[in-house]
């Protein structure tokens, strides 16, 4: 079962839960929760949670779910964090570098192209690295950063998941960084919603495949 | 309080002398401030549709498929299994000439509010806007604003924006409109209306607290023409906060699923005067409100001013006294408020309390329903009531980034291209989020309509919103019906039949003679449309006053319609296929008259030809059915710019150039070859078809007597078009240029 992360503000929260259900079983897990003992995964939603007052993620790091999600990524678990949900795991702490508003300070939304890059665990069981994928990106503050000496070392240790391919950069992202995973590699943010990629006719099902690791994801120790 | 009322109170408050004696008569004495308050709201334009009302009885409503008509706060049509679609646009224009980022936020979550208080959950956001000239910095302003705050309000909260127009013309200069739509989806059976019901049931004001924004806005701003130094009147502009409305919306549908509420209502122009008075009127009840248990969010309000405050994401509700405590446990599990303000009575009153102390006592009727209605002096004008600029060479040395003869039919298409009427909208559109919902099957501008999935129903919808205020103000009658026709036309390049019909009527100053002949025949033309395609109307929404010491605005009749299609999979698209042929269909009947190129060549005037209604409503179940059983590749209507740049549109989506001949369209219609390149009408769609089916689908078209025209292929690299040695010959890579410069002109 994997968790899908509600909090006052969440837009694509039932877009992750029909995503997930697509490959396996998922439900909404409201955001004074805190066990998630019975999830084999989670997912933080896009959205502007608590209205994104003040920075986007700041305020939702603090909520009592995402207490939990640290515990559960400590675990080893999966956690995929789309857009908001990639702010926010940035804003906790569980992933490096931060998300800042975008190069031309307006919202865009637009499908993008990505490209996989070579990155290990769980999320990398159904994508090849080189892989190319058509994901719509929908945001105002998508423009990824950290400081260079950090991108070289994440470089170097395959933390980089996923760039947008060449030329396709919609917000000034440094090193085009679009997706990037954590040490253990149980943890990836995107800004790209594979949520919204999950049916041709919505433009692309290319986005299955995160869902299709996320639920096939070997179950981890229960937080 | 005090019952002396100076005289010019009321007349500050924008009633008039016997307006404001009828009041006295209906309440057998003065009314006191807060009572005056509440009139001066309620019997606005805005609230009572007083120059409109009488008009807007000619309007078709009944149909098989509508469950929920004019009068509730939004129109639903059945759309199968147990589901029903709930529509309506409303215009936000004057607060969005004074304040756009905000006024068209709050545009949105106005109209968002209409459709969840009947029970459906928003699923789409349309708009159609109107600016004056890019050249004109406040123009550029105004656009730059409304738009950001279109996309703030409505991708905050996580409905899609999926479709929309805007128009530039002067005459919008000092008088910018932003209407918006709002789509929802709803089980039949769970929908909810707002006749307030049940002695002793307690009203429930839930949302946000109420402060001073907005006081006044129904009268000060919404029905008043706006004025120079306006700018002191940003204080009545409301300010939106979409967090707000997103937890109020998912409290909102779960306390319907509950079946806690007995009925809802949201809290719009007017606010707790006009939601409390509309429950009750529907109701045929009374209501007792005491202000001081309305939440305020600074301390020292007046009673008037808690009872016409138009603080936004606010809805009221009537609820049993027995769940009250699980509405109050639910909006705090939400983190929005609740209080109950109020009880139903059987006084047929509304009557205001503070702390138990009588502050004002109106009869509902009078107040809801006894606003006196006016009849309108309509005289048709002597002359073209609006300005003329040349454009055309400057457009042709920007647009087409070279210089050229002005009568060159190339030059003239990349001129028109890069016009922002015609020219690419992507700049806004890309600023909306269009696919949160995971419901749109075809994005803006890949196609003519919206669609949208619904599984629920086994089917799917398209939506689209029209109006061209430039062709109305040419024929009040003839661009009014042109509107409809287009908007059907745009649901049938998917497949779709309309279901209904949702519209704003933006017009000048109905007090006026030739505003008033305008709003007549618009909607005598609405009229005719909606009966000859068999479509209801199932709610809108009047702006008047669209008018400054300038003149009035073009008059502006928006019509947005819901369709349902069996297959998404085969709504079309604008991209034929490499090799695939083009053909016309419908009774298009091209003339430059009123045309974008008669606008940018100054030539603008009095006088459409007149719409052929039935021919068109002919061509559209063709259409709908070639659609619906795959025999085409691609479908376009023609519109903005005419044939020539429909069919450059085209190119431009499939990538490839086209080889067209128009001289079968010239020989069968008359005219030039330059009314056949670029001249408009209503009636045609572009079909792209594959060539093995060409020969079929013509005799199919012979066979249901609709017309039907090959006017070429999708071949090459250049956009070629020749009409009466009148002859187009555009590289794609230009034509694509000039039609994405939208943004250069910003």
């Amino acid at each position: 079962m994997i968790g899908v992360i509600q909090f006052p503000g969440s837009c694509d929260e039932r877009d992750a839960v029909a995503a997930v259900q697509r490959v396996g079983d998922g439900r909404l897990v409201w955001h004074e929760e805190t066990d998630l003992s019975g999830l084999d995964g989670v997912v933080i939603p896009g959205g502007f949670s608590y209205g994104d007052y003040l920075r986007a993620g700041a305020i939702a790091r603090f909520s009592p779910a995402m207490e939990a999600v640290a515990r559960f990524a400590a675990g080893g678990a999966p956690v995929l964090g789309i857009c908001n949900g990639f702010q926010v795991l940035c804003e906790a702490g569980l992933l490096p570098g931060a998300l800042l508003p975008n190069e031309g300070l307006r919202f865009i939304c637009r499908q993008v192209e990505l490209v996989a890059e070579d990155f290990a665990g769980p999320f990398a069981s159904e994508i090849g690295a080189g892989e190319r994928l058509s994901i719509p990106i929908k945001h105002m503050s998508g423009r990824y950063f950290a400081p260079d000496d950090e991108l070289d070392r994440m470089e170097a240790s395959g933390r980089i998941a996923f760039r947008y391919a060449a030329g396709q950069n919609p917000n000034g992202s440094v090193r085009d960084v679009a997706g990037v995973i954590n040490e253990a590699g149980n943890v990836l943010g995107l800004m790209p919603h594979p949520e919204h990629a999950v049916h041709p006719l919505t433009g692309s099902d290319d986005g299955l495949a995160l869902f299709r690791a996320l639920a096939g994801a070997p179950r981890a120790a229960a937080a | 309080m005090s019952a002396e009322v100076s005289e010019s109170r009321h007349r500050e408050l924008g009633l008039s002398d016997s307006e404001y004696e009828r009041i006295t008569e209906l309440l057998g004495r003065d009314p006191n401030d807060v009572e005056l308050a509440m009139f001066s709201l309620l019997w606005s334009e805005h609230c009572a549709y007083k120059h409109s009302r009488k008009l807007l009885g000619r309007l078709p409503t009944e149909g098989d498929r509508v469950v929920m008509g004019p009068g509730e706060n939004a129109g639903a049509v059945e759309v199968g299994n147990g589901h029903a679609v709930a529509f309506k646009v409303e215009s936000h224009n004057h607060p969005s000439a004074v304040e756009p980022f905000q006024g068209a936020a709050t545009g949105v979550g106005g109209i968002l509010r209409d459709v969840f208080a009947i029970g459906a959950r928003p699923i789409a956001v349309l708009d159609s806007l109107r600016f004056g000239e890019l050249a004109s910095d406040r123009s550029r302003y105004l656009f730059e604003g409304a738009v950001a705050g279109i996309g703030h309000y409505g991708n905050s909260i996580g409905v899609p924006t999926v479709g929309g127009e805007v128009y530039f013309e002067p005459p919008y200069e000092h008088n910018c409109l932003v209407n918006a739509m709002c789509v929802g989806l709803a089980r039949t059976d769970e929908m909810i209306r707002s006749a307030a019901a049940g002695l002793g049931n307690l009203v429930v004001i839930m949302g946000a607290s109420t402060g001073r924004d907005g006081i006044g806005g129904a009268s000060v701003l919404a029905s008043a023409e706006l004025e120079a130094g306006d700018d002191s009147k940003r204080p009545s502009v409301q300010i939106g906060d979409p967090f707000e409305e997103s937890k109020l919306l998912e409290c909102c549908l779960e306390l319907l699923e509950r079946d806690l509420l007995v009925s809802l209502q949201d809290l719009g122009a007017a606010g707790l005067t006009s939601s409390a008075g509309e429950m009750a009127s529907k109701g045929g009840v009374g209501i007792d409100i005491d202000v001081a248990r309305v939440p305020l969010r600074e301390p020292d309000l007046e009673p008037f001013e808690v009872m016409i405050s138009e603080s936004q994401e606010r809805m009221l509700a009537v609820v049993e006294p027995s769940k009250l405590d699980q509405v109050v446990a639910t909006c705090e599990r939400w983190q929005t408020g609740a209080a109950a303000i109020g009880e139903i009575t059987d006084t047929g009153r509304l009557r205001v309390l503070d702390e138990g102390v009588e502050v004002g006592d109106v009869p509902v009727e009078a107040l809801v329903d006894e606003c006196p209605l006016y009849d309108l002096d309509p005289e048709e004008p002597t002359r073209w009531m609006y300005g003329n600029a040349e454009t055309l060479g400057e457009r042709i040395a920007l647009g087409a980034g070279r210089s050229a003869d002005p009568g060159d039919p190339s030059a003239i298409l990349c001129a028109l291209l890069s016009s922002p009427n015609v020219a690419s909208k992507r700049w806004a559109f890309e600023q909306y989020d269009s696919v949160v919902g995971s419901r749109t099957a075809r994005r803006p501008e890949a196609a003519d309509a919206a669609v949208l999935m619904i599984p629920e129903s086994g089917g799917a919808i398209a939506v689209s919103i029209d109006g061209n205020g430039r062709r109305v103000a040419c024929d009040p009658y003839a661009g009014t019906v042109e509107a409809v026709i287009e908007c059907a036309q745009n649901l049938a390049c998917a497949g779709a039949e309309p279901l209904g019909l949702t519209n704003c009527l933006n017009f000048g100053n109905p007090e006026k003679a030739n505003v008033a002949w305008q709003l007549d025949r618009a909607v005598l033309g609405l009229a005719d449309a909606c009966l000859a395609l068999g479509v209801p109307v199932v709610g809108g929404n009047v702006s008047l006053y669209n008018e400054t010491e300038h003149g009035p605005i073009y008059p502006t009749p928006v019509v947005g319609m819901v369709g349902e299609l069996p297959d998404p999979a085969r709504a079309l698209g604008l991209a034929p296929s490499d090799g695939d042929r083009l053909l016309l269909v419908g009774p298009f009947a091209p003339s430059l008259a009123g045309s974008e190129l008669a606008k940018l060549r100054g030539e603008l005037d009095a006088g459409l030809p007149q719409p052929p209604i039935a021919a068109a409503a002919a061509a559209l179940g063709f259409i709908r059915e070639v659609v619906r059983e795959g025999l085409a590749t691609a479908a376009h209507d023609v519109s903005d710019g005419g044939l020539a740049c429909a069919l450059a549109e085209m190119a431009i989506a499939a990538g490839a150039g086209i080889e067209a001949d128009l001289d079968s369209l010239v020989e069968l219609r008359g005219g030039s070859g330059e009314s056949c390149l670029f001249g408009e009408g209503p009636g045609g769609i572009v079909l792209g078809v594959a060539a093995d089916g060409v020969r079929s689908l013509i005799e199919r078209a012979r066979r249901a007597g609709v017309e039907a025209l090959e006017l070429g292929a999708v071949a090459g690299e250049r956009i070629s078009i020749a009409a009466a040695e009148r002859d187009v010959s555009v590289a794609l890579a230009d034509a694509e240029r000039a039609w994405r410069s939208l943004a250069d002109s910003l």
